[in-house]
């Protein structure tokens, strides 16, 4: 993108609205947050929240704080480790179960009973079977991205129109340049779907594993932002919760803008729609 | 150069004017499902795919004439009968008998190109001989802007044009189009059966053509065969001896062409009740009386 056309889309009114929604939404924030010291009367539920100027101030006083950081490095980790782990197991075995029948008859039922245990309730056990407290998370982390990926591989991979296998067929093409020629490139759209997805989903997991495993042995700054989160809501530090929240939001968007972009690349034939 | 490239259309054009192959299908009969839901969809049907000519198959919608594409493409076997191409029995799909089906089948995620080569390529003939064959091919079908293009980009016509060259690139003993301009605009369909009807005069390779436009059928057709409502069998063959080449603007006036059409239309108009009224002999009757009054 060229920087005027970045400088187009920026002030485009599409983008002028979206700031500002923005822009109203804080200002209703900060007049809710402050309603008792400024009114006297305190608003219900928005008047216990830290107003976003002392969250910003938070903010900035964290900007230079290594452990912060530390924290994002650590979910990110845990989030493309657990993410990487996902696809490289869930896109093989979905296009497996889409191809071969007898795979189908034999992993599908399992799956379909695993699948809806939410992986927050792997937690306990996964805490019990893996040796350290950093493989059980990256595995709830895992199991996140997982049973999405595979769903929507399948789907896709079943879903492919039948006369391309038959114009293929009859062109002479063999099994195995079919796989490769037609039903990957036409599953991977789903696959790209599949993971955009996965990818929100296991931001969603690694948070709360985060929290509910106390984030890894080191503790404290080692935890993640899950831990980030919980440790200063221990503490006390109301404005630092938000800001946790808020860093999860961004570390989200982020990803999935990644997987999105990532994705566009493999599937260049889906833009000139 | 000028005279080698010359050369070299003239040895492209030859290679695609030897195939002689001839489709002999023998009271087939293909029923779906099983038990008190099965569905009779072809019976003791018959015909032949004669050499070197353009066979249309025209019948009223949902007559079974896909099915019987799928059979003789190999991608499905008839419940009883045979079918057999050059005195073999077909077995199962291949490059010598190629399908060009209702809706586009163009990979979506090829360019033109790509998509002219994938037979070639599938078969380990990635070589410079199918490259310049893919090269005149694309030009034939005035696709060469259109080249690195995907399918989505391009018009509907010129689907059908790629998809024409992906077809014509494996040199199939038998073309077998299946309903191939269903969907496309008046002006782009007429536009397809002269440019198809010009690509088929040039070769005279043998074509089975499926449709269940009238004006398409006697325009294209050097036999027409009418197939009668489900389940299928053959009603009649009709020799079309208009000259070619043919013309859309002349076909009109052609008192043959009138005379054939008002024929067929008779046919397909009983047929086309059969299947309205749904095998119910009141609405039988009351059809035939109404368009006795109509007619």
């Amino acid at each position: 993108m060229s920087l005027s056309k970045f400088s187009d889309k920026l002030f485009s009114r599409a983008a002028l609205r979206g700031i500002f929604a923005i822009c109203v939404f804080m200002v209703l924030w900060e007049v809710g947050a402050r309603s008792e010291q400024w009114f006297g009367y305190r608003f219900p539920f928005v008047g216990l929240v830290p107003p976003p100027t002392d969250v910003l101030v938070s903010w900035s006083g964290l900007i230079g704080d290594a452990g912060y950081w530390h924290s994002w490095y650590k979910s990110f980790l845990r989030v493309f480790g657990g993410f990487t782990a996902a696809m490289l197991i869930g896109i093989p075995l979905g296009l497996i179960m889409a191809v071969n029948k007898s795979c189908y008859g034999i992993i599908f039922p399992t799956f379909e009973v695993l699948r809806p245990i939410p992986p927050l309730a792997w937690v306990p056990a996964s805490i019990i079977f893996w040796p350290t407290q950093e493989l059980s998370i990256a595995f709830v982390t895992f199991l996140g991205a997982f049973y999405t990926i595979v769903i929507n591989v399948l789907g896709g991979a079943k879903s492919i129109n039948k006369q391309f296998i038959q114009a293929a067929l009859s062109m002479g093409a063999s099994q195995w340049d079919i796989f490769r020629r037609i039903v990957l490139p036409a599953t991977l759209p789903s696959i790209v779907v599949g993971s955009a997805v996965g990818m929100g989903i296991t931001w969603e997991v690694v948070v709360a594993a985060e929290m509910i495993s106390g984030g890894g042995a080191s503790g404290g700054a080692g935890g993640g932002l899950g831990f980030f989160i919980w440790s200063s809501y221990v503490g006390g530090s109301y404005e630092q919760i938000i800001v946790g929240m808020f860093s999860i939001g961004i570390a989200g968007y982020i990803s999935s803008e990644l997987i999105r972009q990532l994705g566009g690349k493999f599937t260049p034939w889906l833009k000139t729609r | 150069m000028n005279t080698t490239t010359e050369d070299s259309t003239k040895r492209r054009a030859a290679s695609f004017s030897q195939a002689s192959s001839e489709i002999v299908v023998t009271n087939i009969s293909k029923s779906y499902g099983a038990g008190p839901f099965s569905k009779q969809i072809v019976t003791d049907c018959s015909f032949t795919i004669e050499s070197n000519k353009l066979t249309v198959m025209i019948g009223p919608s949902g007559c079974g004439k896909s099915t019987l594409i799928q059979l003789i493409a190999g991608f499905e076997s008839p419940d009883s009968g045979t079918i057999t191409m050059n005195g073999k029995p077909i077995t199962g799909p291949g490059k010598d008998r190629l399908v060009l089906f209702q809706e586009s089948a163009l990979f979506p995620w090829m360019t033109t190109w790509d998509n002219i080569m994938y037979g070639p390529r599938a078969r380990g003939e990635d070589d410079a001989e199918s490259v310049e064959l893919a090269e005149f091919l694309l030009k034939k079908v005035g696709l060469e802007a259109f080249r690195d293009k995907y399918p989505q980009q391009l018009s509907g016509g010129m689907q059908r044009r790629a998809e024409l060259a992906r077809a014509m690139i494996n040199k199939p003993e038998v073309m077998i189009l299946d309903e191939p301009f269903r969907g496309l605009d008046n002006m782009s369909k007429e536009l397809m059966w002269e440019y198809y009807a010009g690509l088929y005069e040039e070769d005279r390779n043998t074509n089975f053509f499926v449709t269940t436009d009238i004006d398409e059928a006697i325009f294209l057709a050097d036999r027409l065969l009418i197939m009668t409502n489900l389940p299928t069998s053959t009603r009649s063959v009709i020799e079309i001896d208009i000259p070619r080449p043919r013309r859309i603007d002349a076909i009109g006036d052609n008192d043959r062409a009138n005379e054939i059409k008002a024929e067929v239309m008779t046919q397909l108009h009983e047929e086309a009740m059969k299947s309205f009224s749904g095998g119910s002999k009141a609405a039988a009757d009351f059809l035939d009386a109404y368009s006795k009054r109509a007619g």
